[in-house]
């Protein structure tokens, strides 16, 4: 790494979900630990996402969910892969249910982040997987 | 290597050139190259800078220009610049959400660019973005900085036409613009007009603009105040008539100011260049060094003071800055 390098993150809320306080919040703890957050709001689908993933050549994507819309981060995913993107690694956080949690994972989201979970917790798996690319 | 990633960005490939920019930006080995053989695609795109104070509405004015210039059938590049947190390093870049119904748009790039700081290098990564979305075939590139600091003053500058954009009853904010970039402006829009005192702030302007004019005048150009509530995309359509007309007025300019001009340009240009380079492979030099850590050291102890320090490891490791302090 370079003195000038940043961990760059997306952040989104995907589909019909207008749930923004956690995204919010948690692009403010990505840009406290020194991290460039695009933040793209609400109401993303997952084209709008990917474009944007690709136009700022970001290292992770966040999606924040809350609105029981999993097939739209399926179609995220899919759309990555399609793209070539594969190496873009998916990080999902919010309200998911165990058993939606466990289908997203196995569908290639790398990591889910469940209600309670500490700053720490995010941050650290964000650098840790930046760095394993690298 | 160098030649298939240059062939790509011509033929548009964003990806490409996105990860280019990424590289530009992170300060990467190897980017220089690919500068140099990009540039010679470089020089056909118009360049607007917007600039202003926070929350005046530049990045809803950008959405909209962007839109007028789409309806028109022109392909854009914007470059969103954001400030990076003192504090942490980190940033948030929010400027694409004003930009979302362009976000599916094959004609326009959208880039969110934090400051970072340190050496100054904004300008000069935010002048090679430009050159890559030029060389992409970018008609127009507008590149959006909130409006204090040098480095925006020095990217307002390389920009063809530079708006301002002001708020009405903000008067205190026009004070601070006017100490540098209200210099560089070749447009005003006062955004947000539906509320009170636009007019004020439209004399406000007028006022100050009439110490300048004198020189924009020899320049065939007299900077307009324009009116606008870029959210309800009023007033837009005019600016872009602006853009148009300032653009025309350059080019009847006489063929030795126009040659003045590009020599002005390529100099400051060229200086930004030297200078960001030699600060930040001096700084990095010093800074590696192990004599740093000794003297950082003996600050702390008390034994030697920064001064002393900045002379003896300038002097150590740049010899020829000794010259200059002995001679």
């Amino acid at each position: 790494m370079t003195d000038r390098q940043r961990i760059k993150v997306l952040i989104s809320v995907i589909g019909l979900d207008g749930h923004f306080t956690g995204a919010e919040l948690v692009s403010r703890i990505l840009m406290d630990a020194g991290m460039e957050v695009v933040y793209l709001g609400i109401y993303q689908t997952p084209e709008m996402i990917v474009n944007a993933a690709i136009q700022e050549s970001v290292d992770v994507i966040g999606i924040s969910s809350h609105a029981s819309n999993y097939e739209q981060i399926h179609l995220l995913i899919d759309l990555l892969k399609k793209n070539n993107m594969n190496d873009v690694p998916v990080i999902c956080g919010g309200a998911i249910p165990k058993q939606h949690a466990e289908v997203l994972i196995k569908k290639g989201v790398s990591k889910i982040f469940p209600p309670q979970s500490t700053s720490e917790s995010i941050v650290e798996y964000i650098v840790s997987t930046v760095k394993e690319k690298a | 290597m160098v030649k298939s990633i240059v062939e790509k960005i011509v033929k548009g490939d964003v990806r490409v050139a996105a990860k280019l920019i990424r590289d530009i930006d992170d300060g990467v080995h190897g980017t220089r190259e690919i500068l140099k053989a990009l540039y010679r695609h470089t020089g056909n795109a118009y360049v607007i800078g917007i600039t202003g104070a926070p929350g005046v509405g530049k990045s809803t004015v950008v959405d909209q220009m962007v839109r007028g210039l789409r309806k028109n059938m022109k392909t854009v590049g914007v470059l969103a610049v954001d400030p990076t947190s003192s504090l942490s390093g980190g940033a948030i870049l929010g400027d694409r959400i004003r930009m979302q119904r362009h976000s599916l748009d094959d004609g326009v790039f959208i880039r969110s660019f934090a400051t970072r700081g340190q050496f100054g290098g904004l300008t000069q990564s935010t002048r090679s973005a430009i050159d890559v979305l030029d060389a992409m075939g970018k008609e127009y590139i507008i590149v959006e900085t909130v409006g204090v600091g040098q480095d925006e003053i020095d990217i307002a500058k390389s920009a063809h036409t530079t708006v301002i954009v002001v708020v009405p009853g903000m008067g205190d904010h026009i004070q601070a613009i006017k100490a540098g970039i209200f210099e560089v402006g070749d447009i005003f829009l006062i955004n947000k007009s539906d509320r009170p005192d636009a007019e004020k702030t439209r004399s406000d302007l007028q006022a100050m603009i009439e110490i300048t004019r004198k020189r924009f005048k020899k320049e065939g150009w007299e900077p307009p105040i324009l009116m606008a509530e870029a959210v309800n995309n009023k007033g837009i359509s005019e600016l872009l008539d602006e853009i148009e007309k300032h653009r025309k007025s350059r080019k009847a300019l006489s063929r030795e100011s126009i040659i003045r001009h590009k020599k002005a340009i390529a100099r400051s240009e060229l200086i930004d260049m030297i200078r960001s380079r030699l600060v930040e492979e001096a700084l990095n030099h010093i800074t590696n060094s192990p004599d740093f850590k000794k003297y950082l050291d003996c600050i702390i102890d008390g034994t030697k003071d920064p001064y002393s320090a900045c002379d003896e490891l300038l002097s150590a490791k740049l010899h020829f800055l000794e010259d200059e302090n002995t001679g």
